[in-house]
């Protein structure tokens, strides 16, 4: 009995601490991310869910989605901040596009109040998810920030990654195009 | 029996050393590269506090990065203080705390106070360390010589010659109103300096 215990403890210790020993990859699918539904009505509508509770990346209503993993705590995250405000904005300011593709930040190892500073301080238009513990850190391989992942969501609701990459933001258009390209868009 | 209990023991004792061996976690500005120093999980505090709110704060001249001498009493009367000291230059929690701070003197501003960031490194490796996080708006200042002087006086000197993790909100009458010797491997919230902050008498 003490046996099973002590084996069930070793697992659950196990998966506690998994980290993944590389971020995600071009080809690969998400680690697990569960982020709460957002409350506000706006961020909710943006990312067209509905209720409460939690809901998974491919889950959002769109072709491609941008993940940055940030950090408030970051320089390049603060430096680039202005101009992942640009890529949302040439994204929502095009019909076709907006229906299409999603921007969202996970900020790791930020509280709830160091997300809204940050969002505050950049007026930051699309909505910010803190990784407080880091678990989704830890899962997408402890990554330096700020780190891109895009992911491209297919009809019957799976999903890839399709392009991954450490800082180096080019600049809204030129990373525009970049995800149009990697997510089949254009 | 005693095989078997000896066989338990075994799965006890490797289960926890397993929980010793989980890395610290922390997220790491692209801005260092692969420049940080991974110092491991260390001890959570490592000296004993020296002083306590409602203590005057003991006064103390050091040299900054821009090589000017700031001296604490200088403000006296005139702003609050905020004492952050950290660990090393180069170690991973050190070098994403102060770019935090750096974007937040609006909040420093409205509540009177300046910021004295401070490390037992010398000079050149501040000036080194903190370019890397762009242009920050407060004093950074060198307790390096006589070796972690000041951050002995107030008690938060580790064994191992670097300071605590560890930050000190002062009043303009130069007393201690808030104190936060934090576990070394974590960051502390910045909601909790500034409540303190905010508690400080208008």
């Amino acid at each position: 009995m003490l046996f099973a215990f002590m084996t069930v403890f070793f697992l659950t210790a196990s998966s506690s601490i998994y980290a993944a020993d590389k971020p995600p990859q071009k080809g690969e699918s998400l680690p697990a991310i569960n982020l709460p539904i957002p409350k506000s009505p706006d961020e909710k509508s943006y990312l067209g869910l509905s209720g409460g509770g939690s809901f998974k990346i491919p889950q959002i209503k769109a072709k491609a989605v941008i993940i940055e993993i940030f950090s408030m705590y970051c320089p390049y995250c603060q430096k680039d901040a202005p101009g992942v405000n640009e890529l949302y904005t040439l994204i929502e300011n095009d019909p076709d596009l907006k229906k299409k593709v999603k921007l969202i930040g996970i900020a790791a190892g930020n509280t709830p109040f160091e997300v809204d500073v940050y969002r505050k301080n950049y007026t930051v238009p699309f909505p910010l998810f803190p990784d407080q513990d880091f678990t989704i850190h830890k899962a997408c391989g402890e990554v330096r920030t700020p780190y891109f992942i895009v992911v491209r969501i297919n009809e019957d609701g799976s999903h890839l990654i399709v392009h991954s990459q450490l800082g180096e933001y080019p600049g809204a258009k030129p990373f525009l195009e970049l995800v149009l390209k990697s997510s089949g868009l254009q | 029996m005693k095989t078997r209990r000896t066989f338990h023991l075994t799965w006890v004792v490797g289960a926890l050393s397993l929980c010793a061996l989980i890395p610290m976690v922390y997220a790491i500005s692209d801005v260092f590269k692969q420049n940080i120093y991974n110092v491991g999980t260390l001890k959570p505090v490592d000296s004993i506090l020296k002083v306590k709110v409602g203590d005057r704060a003991p006064d103390f001249t050091l040299p900054s990065i821009s090589q000017e001498k700031v001296t604490l009493n200088q403000y006296r009367g005139k702003m609050n203080v905020v004492l952050s000291f950290v660990p090393a230059a180069w170690t991973p929690v050190c070098s994403d705390q102060w770019p935090g701070y750096n974007i937040v003197k609006g909040i420093f501003d409205e509540n009177h106070a300046i910021l004295l960031g401070i490390t037992v490194d010398n000079i050149p490796t501040l000036y080194a360390w903190t370019n890397q996080m762009g242009k920050l708006w407060f004093p950074v200042l060198s307790d390096f010589w006589p070796h972690g002087a000041v951050a002995k006086k107030y008690g938060v000197l580790r064994s191992n010659g670097v300071s605590e993790r560890a930050l000190f909100v002062i009043d303009t009458k130069g007393v201690l109103r808030y104190i936060d010797v934090h576990d070394i491997n974590k960051r502390p919230p910045l909601e909790d300096l500034v409540n303190a902050l905010e508690k400080l008498p208008k």
